[in-house]
């Protein structure tokens, strides 16, 4: 009897607390999503009404929510190839033989990737600065003409989207750089002696060989990128002309501002749905590939 | 291309690109230092004309930085040490013991690992509420006691604990809780210390659920106490900055300090496909 119970000692106060703090919060946002919790529900639990899917049609013919997503996807869309892209570029920079200091050109590019968001979104605030942000300062001397970068709705995502690749490169670029230096170097050798060039190489070894390692990076992206909340709350709260509400932002209003908490899990459902079909599409898109490649 | 001219673009482009990354931090430590106003020009100063601690004073004798800081320092130690004694159990527990269910529920643990924090937060908000844990430290800490994430990286790790050493043990009439202390603990020293990063620095840099749960000033942690101070002090750049600087700090020296530890936790974690 000791011999079996045991065990449950070592796994059973992590699953408690997960049970309590994450799984059933997760089904309660199921059900909260079907009622009209608000502000007087709070106060008291009886002003609760069921209204089964009207939170969701609600939000569904609720223009904002709209452009909240298609501000998101507008994020995800640019930002994600943005963010591999340049991870991919650093990685292979970083694993090039002729490379020198590679410990410590690791680390300088890596070290946005732990600082605080909010931290580092101020500094971009500033570097964005319409009269005095040194971006505008260098693309004036470089001839163009000052932009408002987070006043001017066409301008405001792709400020953000630039200070996400700054901040998140690090991260998929140590990633690849791990796949890159397990591409057995004896396929290169070859390809050297058969006359290929450097392209062709990075077409044809390393590309097809880095795939399973970019569909992970590009699935754990979207993902992550699919919760934009603190770049557009601090650097723009949600404004130019909305352009930069993202559906986390909008779900943060309508839970904790306007504390209406039955439609903001709506929302947070939504949104969730939203990613795992995005990811799963992915998946399956990258997958076929594969078969298809070989 | 010539191997010179080679080596020269690679190192040259390696350069380049770390300047750009690196810059907005070095900026913001200059401006830090900057006087009242000092930043507010065009073109845009690069270096303070006269160094000055003054920002950092006022952030530390009127905007209260001091105790925010303590704020995030008590939390992410809190947390690191108690999600520790959970996830080391559990995933040593799920790497070598028995007990029914256990394929199961580890399965069910990497489906958690899909369903992002903020599904579950207005209800854990509301738990929250009803256990009186809004506004205190008990709420950032007790939804962060445990995490799939941390449980999965354990397991993996003890994994590669050979079973001979933990069967002798057993003859030699050690309890399972004696063994895990004295003898597995020792050996899961590595992963330790990258959990341990890992669950600091996620904890300091965590941002959405402290907003949510905490709202009085003597609460707030770094993060939540400077984006409500940038919205009072839109134009003080300077006092920002040096906000953003003590805030930024701890962290980033820790990294460098243990980031051997953590690119391989980053590495570990990523391959769970």
């Amino acid at each position: 009897m000791n011999r079996r119970w045991l065990p449950w000692t070592f796994v059973g106060p992590a699953l408690l607390v997960l049970g309590a703090f994450f799984v059933l919060p997760v089904l309660a946002a199921l059900l909260l999503s079907f009622t009209d919790f608000d502000l007087y529900a709070l106060a008291d639990i009886r002003n609760m009404r069921v209204v089964w899917f009207d939170n969701y049609l609600e939000v569904l013919s609720t223009p904002l929510f709209w452009k909240s997503l298609l501000n998101t996807l507008y994020f995800v869309g640019v930002g994600v190839p943005l963010s591999i892209g340049a991870s991919l570029g650093a990685a292979l920079l970083l694993n090039s033989p002729l490379a020198k200091f590679k410990g410590l050109f690791r680390t300088a590019l890596f070290a946005p990737v732990v600082t605080t968001v909010v931290a580092v979104a101020l500094i971009w605030r500033y570097l964005f600065h319409t009269r005095y942000g040194l971006i505008n300062f260098a693309l004036t001397h470089l001839g163009f003409a000052p932009i408002d970068w987070l006043g001017d709705p066409h301008w405001s995502m792709p400020a953000i989207i630039v200070f996400a690749v700054w901040k998140n490169f690090g991260y998929n670029m140590v990633i690849l750089l791990a796949g890159l230096q397990s591409v057995p170097v004896e396929l290169y050798e070859a390809a050297r002696i058969d006359g290929a060039s450097a392209w062709r190489q990075f077409r044809h070894i390393t590309l097809p060989s880095l795939r399973p390692v970019l569909l992970l990076v590009a699935i754990i992206t979207v993902a992550g990128y699919f919760q934009l909340f603190a770049e557009p709350y601090v650097m723009t709260r949600g404004d130019p002309l909305q352009s930069t509400v993202s559906v986390l932002y909008y779900m943060f209003q309508q839970g904790f501002e306007w504390w209406n908490l039955g439609r903001a899990t709506a929302i947070a459902f939504l949104l969730f749905a939203l990613t795992l079909l995005v990811t799963r599409v992915l998946l399956r898109f990258g997958r076929r590939g594969e078969e298809s490649g070989a | 291309m010539t191997p010179r001219t080679a080596k020269f673009t690679v190192n040259g482009a390696l350069l380049l690109l770390a300047l750009v990354v690196v810059f907005p931090l070095l900026w913001m430590l200059s401006v830090s230092f900057m006087q009242r106003g000092e930043a507010s020009a065009f073109p845009p100063p690069l270096l303070p004309a006269h160094a000055t601690f003054a920002n950092y004073r006022e952030l530390f004798e009127h905007a209260g930085m001091g105790r925010y800081l303590f704020n995030s320092l008590f939390l992410a130690t809190t947390v690191t040490l108690l999600s520790l004694a959970f996830n080391l159990s559990a995933g040593y527990a799920f790497a070598k013991l028995r007990f029914a269910g256990r394929e199961r529920i580890f399965q069910a643990l990497l489906g958690a690992l899909l369903v992002p924090a903020q599904v579950g937060m207005i209800p854990l908000f509301l738990m929250m509420k009803w256990m009186h844990l809004v506004n205190t430290y008990g709420g950032v800490i007790v939804p962060c006691l445990t995490t799939a994430f941390g449980i999965f990286l354990v397991r993996q790790y003890a994994r590669s604990i050979p079973d001979d050493l933990i069967e002798a043990a057993r003859i030699d009439g050690a309890g399972e809780w004696r063994i895990f202390l004295r003898i597995i603990l020792p050996l899961l020293k590595p992963v330790i210390v990258t959990l341990a990063i890992f669950s600091f620095l996620n904890t300091w840099n965590d941002f959405m659920w402290p907003l949510i749960v905490l709202s009085d000033r003597e609460w707030l942690t770094a993060p939540v106490a400077i984006a409500s101070l940038s919205r009072e002090h839109v134009q003080d750049y300077e006092l920002m900055m040096a906000g953003s600087v003590v805030t930024i700090l701890p962290v980033l020296a820790l990294f460098l300090v243990l980031q051997r530890h953590y690119i391989q936790g980053l590495l570990l974690g990523s391959v769970k496909g």
